[in-house]
């Protein structure tokens, strides 16, 4: 470790010191990968990985990726609900690894559904 | 750079490493291990949550679901439930103990929704031992802060327009403290902490340098700054390990990042701290006592003026500031005067925290806006009396040399100036609650033991006076009680309070003349009827059977641990009092409501 010389050499320290605590805070950005029984079987655990990896690479840090149980439609297994700021949840079925870089592209950066993947969204859009 | 998606927070101070903590974190290692988890999952282990009662505490984020009271044995299924499956473990979250209803998050249950934790804010949620944990809370912007954008003048004046009051007991505005210090022309001075925290019961500083020890240090290095001293103290308790080696430790990555030592954030300014350890005599938490006591010799009071500020350690200006004082410090200089006295009341602006203990259902620290009453801490935050039947009777307020306040005066916020008026005190913080099982007389037996054998023997009205008071107690407590015994210790009080040369003198006979206050009638009862009311003093309690009410089921005789009740089986059974202990195993025992005290 290197000494802190300057006020301004504090406030960049901040900043990178903030990434150790960054999985403490809940955003209003939610990344939720169902990890049911089921959902692991399909490969859930592989698709929150890269998950994961996608979001640190970007340094996207106002999404908080989090799990939830099986809810219900197993067959569509894996999969991952969006649900930004203001906005209502969208759900993506089927989601594989492959899928990842679009939906966080696409979805959580730029704000387009990708639409071949949603099964479920609200009624009025 | 590392990421992970989950933090897995486990509570890990004293308190907690004696309910296993250490063995629950080994668990979980092994369970995130086994699992494939070890590089998704981070364990922290943390400082104080408050919550003593319901320890150990894990806390998943970034959910934020806490489970409590949590086992060896739990582990497996929160990892596998929670961390693998993302589904809650609802047995092991709080239940609001009325309408049973499960609560998720810590911060909404009724013991965390009233308090404003400004000075535990990052205990039970940082890793105290990681600096940069602290950083990432803006830790050391108010540090940065006072060197670099404010004059040293601007940083006082700051803290005595916050009215940051001493948390140690005599509430000593801080700002003026260091005013009076810097101008001091002798050199050099000295910046000490005063962590010799002995009051039993209260573990407020311990569980600050635990959970937080960056705090104190960031406060330390601003108050040296100040008053221009150079080399600071912290004055600890050896038997205070952990804090001892957090704080250790938390020294070394400060100088390492250049925080503490020279040059300071390149500005010039030197501070180095070192850690004493004392020997763990009460009489070291009187400043002048405790200065002594760093330069190596007996910890003993000296009379005063000259004040530490004028004459401390090795003769020099010295400041000595308690632990939650200096924790406070920080925050009022990242978040201005302004911002603190936003909290509690005008002449006495800011948090205090407790520890609550006692009879009373959830124990543990609790910190709340200066004003609070003391039945809003009792009831709301500590959730009342610990049987729903029995009735709170008092609260001791301020550890061994504080007050007893009787129920009627619980309505009395905690301020400084209001409790000095009332004829109490603040004191360090300790909250005892008591309740009808709790005999006064005894209590005031235990808390003037406790002053007596930690009396310096320097001056006679301490020495001696505690001493005969303690006699005529324990004769009390005994059935051998004289009369005039309670003008006499009524006598002895005043004295002792008008004539010890320290604070610990002058304050040893509280918890007795203000029990007796409100409560002579218990003392007549002890002292007259030779009767514990409360069934506590064990030379006075005597045990009857009613022989209407037994019915002969020889339970009460099993658990006798001195064969005192005989009987023949479906036959009333008798207590023999003189072999009769008065442990009171019997009336416990008992399902027909036979035994009775005598």
């Amino acid at each position: 470790m290197s000494k802190l010389k300057s006020l301004e050499d504090l406030k960049r320290y901040r900043e990178q010191a903030k990434e150790t605590i960054k999985a403490r805070k809940t955003n209003e950005n939610l990344l939720i990968v169902g990890m049911g029984t089921c959902g692991i079987a399909a490969g859930a655990r592989e698709v929150l990985n890269v998950f994961m990896e996608e979001l640190n690479k970007r340094e996207l840090s106002d999404i908080t990726v989090t799990q939830t149980g099986c809810i219900g439609m197993c067959e569509n297994e894996v999969l991952v609900g969006v649900k930004k700021q203001g906005e209502e949840r969208i759900t993506y079925g089927n989601v594989a690894p492959e899928d990842v870089p679009r939906i966080i592209n696409d979805h959580v950066v730029n704000g387009k559904i990708v639409n071949d993947l949603v099964i479920g969204k609200p009624q009025s859009k | 750079m590392e990421s992970y998606r989950s933090h897995v927070l486990i509570c890990g101070d004293t308190g907690c490493n004696s309910s296993d903590s250490p063995q629950i974190q080994e668990k979980f290692t092994e369970e995130l291990e086994k699992n494939g988890l070890t590089n998704e999952v981070k364990l922290i282990i943390t400082g104080y949550h408050g919550l003593c009662e319901l320890a150990p505490i894990v806390i998943v984020y970034p959910e934020g679901t806490s489970y409590f009271k949590v086992s060896q044995d739990d582990v497996s299924e929160i990892v596998e439930e929670h961390l693998l499956k993302g589904r809650t473990v609802d047995r092991l979250m709080y239940h609001d103990r009325d309408s049973e209803e499960k609560i998720p998050y810590y911060n909404e249950i009724d013991f965390y929704k009233q308090q404003e934790r400004i000075v535990l804010r990052n205990c039970g949620y940082i890793n105290p031992d990681s600096i940069n944990e602290y950083i990432a809370q803006g830790g050391y912007e108010g540090l940065a802060k006072a060197l670099v954008e404010f004059e040293r003048e601007e940083v006082t004046e700051e803290v005595i327009k916050s009215n940051l009051r001493g948390r140690g007991g005599a509430g000593f505005p801080t700002g003026e403290k260091w005013k009076l210090a810097g101008q001091e022309p002798a050199e050099p001075k000295y910046m000490v902490c005063n962590a010799d925290e002995g009051d039993p019961g209260a573990f407020i500083d311990r569980s600050i340098l635990e959970g937080d020890p960056h705090s104190v240090i960031e406060g330390m290095v601003i108050a040296g700054y100040v008053i221009g001293a150079e080399i600071g103290y912290v004055y600890v308790r050896a038997e205070c390990q952990l804090a001892v080696r957090r704080l250790r430790m938390a020294i070394e990555q400060a100088e390492q990042l250049g925080l503490l030592g020279e040059n300071i954030l390149g500005t010039g300014v030197n501070f180095t701290l070192k850690v004493v350890e004392g020997a763990g005599a009460f009489v070291c938490g009187e400043s002048t006592a405790l200065t002594r006591a760093i330069e190596g010799r007996r910890g003993m009071p000296r009379p005063t003026p000259p004040r530490s500020t004028e004459q401390g350690l090795w003769g020099k200006p010295t400041v000595v500031n308690n632990v939650e004082t200096l924790a406070c410090v920080p925050y009022i200089l990242a978040n201005g005067a302004d911002w603190f006295t936003n909290y509690g009341t005008p002449k006495s602006p800011g948090t205090k925290v407790f520890a609550l203990t006692g009879k009373v259902k959830n124990t543990g620290l609790v910190e709340v806006p200066m004003g609070t009453s003391i039945r809003d801490i009792v009831f709301d935050i500590g959730g009342g009396g610990i049987q729903q039947d029995n009735e709170i009777k008092a609260v001791q307020i301020g550890g061994p040399s504080g007050f007893c306040l009787p129920e009627d005066k619980l309505d009395l916020p905690v301020e400084f100036d209001t409790l000095d008026d009332a004829g109490a005190m603040m004191g360090s913080g300790g909250l005892v609650v008591m309740d009808e099982e709790t005999c006064v007389v005894n209590e005031s037996k235990l808390h003037l033991k406790f002053i007596q054998s930690e009396s310096c023997g320097k001056c006679t009205p301490c020495r001696e006076g505690t001493k005969r008071m303690l006699e005529i107690l324990e004769r009390i407590t005994e059935g051998k009680g004289r009369s005039g015994d309670i003008e006499l210790m009524k006598e002895l009080g005043d004295m002792i309070i008008n004539t010890s040369l320290c604070g610990l003198g002058k304050s040893a006979p509280n918890p007795v003349l203000s029990t007796l206050r409100c409560f002579e009638d218990e003392y007549k009862e002890h002292l007259e009827n030779e009767r514990c009311p409360a069934g506590v003093c064990s030379d006075l309690v005597k045990y009857q059977i009613v022989p209407d009410n037994c019915i002969g089921c020889t339970a009460c005789a099993r658990v006798c641990p001195v064969d005192a009740i005989s009987g023949e089986k479906k036959q009333p059974h008798e207590i023999d009092p003189d072999k009769c202990i008065g442990c009171g195993e019997c009336l416990k025992k008992c399902k027909f409501e036979a035994v009775v005290l005598g």
